[in-house]
């Protein structure tokens, strides 16, 4: 994979997030029925953030749920998939709002299984989905709500998105597969 | 042909079965959900077939099939067509035919599930045959002790008493020293296979020379059901040399596991008083462990000959 451009660095990406903490916040009217869900892996670290900015600014706790979603995939039988992260949502989501956060959103595959997944674990009020990345090519009639920066991609090209949590530095770049 | 077949521990390579590990515990956190289901094999078929009785393993397997939203067909040899005259094999390729995704065989006789599996193009897991193995028994009972210790290194098992016939201490033995686990056997010698150099390890005559030394204390049970001759001279000895009971106990090692497969033999493997302190020490005994972390690794592996 060849590294093409920098999209995003480490200043840009907070401002996307505090922005986005703030859009959330404003649509809700308020935070007290908000719960996250990071999808894993880069949507944890990224739902992280945002929930920790709302209750900077908020005064107040989110929880935070982490959801693999490898189980509910429908493209098991074509790629397999053995490198399963844990599901961790141990709280109660019916009647709440769920803000369900992803890096990228590409497909909308991923979060067509994200959906299914959390309906597993009751009925929420709501779901809302925030992503860093739009880079189109839908297959399925699924669009964010909150949307860091929409990037036109080629088919050939991966965006890459990287965390300090996880790759020890903040960055989006997009690369040549 | 390039099916996935578990019918032995060396059937999954070192890297494959930390994978396996791994993946356990993302089907316990399903187990612990309220809606205990998730949809990976939807629309596979898994047939169940047990040429010998079963319990725990086929409930197990019946389970974990249905947690991950297979279709499951319980095979019974006693109400079938063998009793028509048809041959076991030609049984199972009719159950085939019905296209069903993957077998899982249990059989009296050593060796026959592999028969099985060699001559029909579907994966098989073996469910214990004979007195040859039975991994997935093995599987859940490392994924245990991974659980307790994180890691295999240094371990030291004690697998204790009917080795001779038990498909689970072989499965068992192979998998732990594979593993990196330093294992011993404790039985008197009539209750240990002719070829016990095979598997390269210590034997010890009582469960006092080890007790004191080990990491985990695995009690095999004892298969009165395969001993057509008497192997052991009476329950009173059996007793003296091999029975965990309260004074043994207490000569445990700090942060040790107590493991057996069950079903018990209350008095003979455990005494019925060691059986009833489980809820009060669950970091130390693990029978019942062993039975619900058995349903998330049978998820694990079924995933895994699917997939």
């Amino acid at each position: 994979m060849r590294e093409k451009a920098t999209v995003l660095n480490s200043s840009d990406m907070d401002r996307i997030i505090q922005r986005m903490a703030h859009e959330i916040v404003e649509r809700n009217k308020g935070s007290k029925n908000l719960i996250f869900i990071g999808i894993q892996k880069k949507g944890v670290p990224l739902a992280k953030r945002i929930k920790e900015n709302i209750e900077k600014f908020e005064n107040t706790q989110i929880k935070l749920g982490k959801l693999d979603i490898t189980f509910y995939r429908d493209d098991l039988s074509e790629k397999i998939k053995t490198d399963v992260n844990i599901t961790d949502i141990p709280f109660e989501i019916k009647g709440k709002d769920v803000i369900l956060v992803d890096d990228v959103i590409f497909t909308g595959r991923t979060i067509r299984a994200a959906l299914d997944a959390i309906m597993d674990f009751g009925r929420p009020k709501s779901i809302q989905l925030v992503v860093l990345i739009d880079r189109g090519h839908r297959e399925l009639p699924i669009r964010a709500d909150y949307v860091g920066k929409n990037l036109p991609t080629s088919l050939n090209e991966y965006i890459e998105v990287k965390f300090k949590e996880i790759d020890g530095e903040d960055k989006v770049t997009i690369c040549w597969i | 042909m390039n099916k996935k077949d578990i019918l032995s521990v060396n059937d999954l390579n070192n890297e494959q079965i930390l994978q396996i590990l791994d993946s356990s515990d993302s089907f316990m956190e399903v187990l612990e959900r309220d809606l205990k289901k998730i949809p990976v094999l939807r629309g596979k078929t898994i047939v169940n077939l047990f040429y010998e009785p079963s319990t725990r393993t086929k409930t197990s397997f019946e389970l974990a099939a249905k947690r991950l939203s297979a279709d499951v067909i319980n095979f019974s040899p006693l109400n079938s067509s063998l009793k028509k005259g048809e041959t076991e094999l030609d049984t199972l390729k009719t159950i085939i035919d019905m296209k069903v995704d993957l077998a899982v065989i249990r059989h009296s006789d050593s060796g026959y599930v592999k028969y099985f599996a060699k001559n029909v193009n579907l994966p098989v897991i073996n469910a214990g045959d004979g007195k040859h193995e039975h991994p997935t028994q093995a599987f859940l009972d490392l994924y245990t002790i991974f659980k307790h210790f994180k890691q295999f290194k240094d371990l030291r098992v004690a697998i204790v008493g009917d080795v001779l016939n038990s498909r689970v201490a072989r499965s068992n033995i192979l998998l732990f020293k594979k593993m990196g686990m330093e294992v011993f056997v404790v039985a008197p010698s009539m209750l240990l296979p002719e070829n016990m150099d095979f598997f390269d390890i210590k034997s010890f005559k009582s469960i006092d020379d080890v007790i004191d030394e080990v990491d985990v204390l695995y009690m095999l049970r004892m298969q009165f059901e395969r001993q057509n001759k008497k192997f052991y001279p009476s329950i009173n000895e059996y007793n003296r040399f091999l029975t965990l009971n309260k004074t043994r106990f207490e000569k445990i090692k700090e942060n040790s596991l107590i493991m057996h497969p069950g079903p018990v033999n209350r008095g003979i493997e455990i005494s019925s008083e060691i059986m009833e302190l489980e809820e009060k020490y669950p970091d130390k005994i693990k029978i019942d462990s062993q039975v619900t972390n058995g349903v998330a690794v049978r998820m694990a592996l079924l995933y895994y000959a699917l997939s």
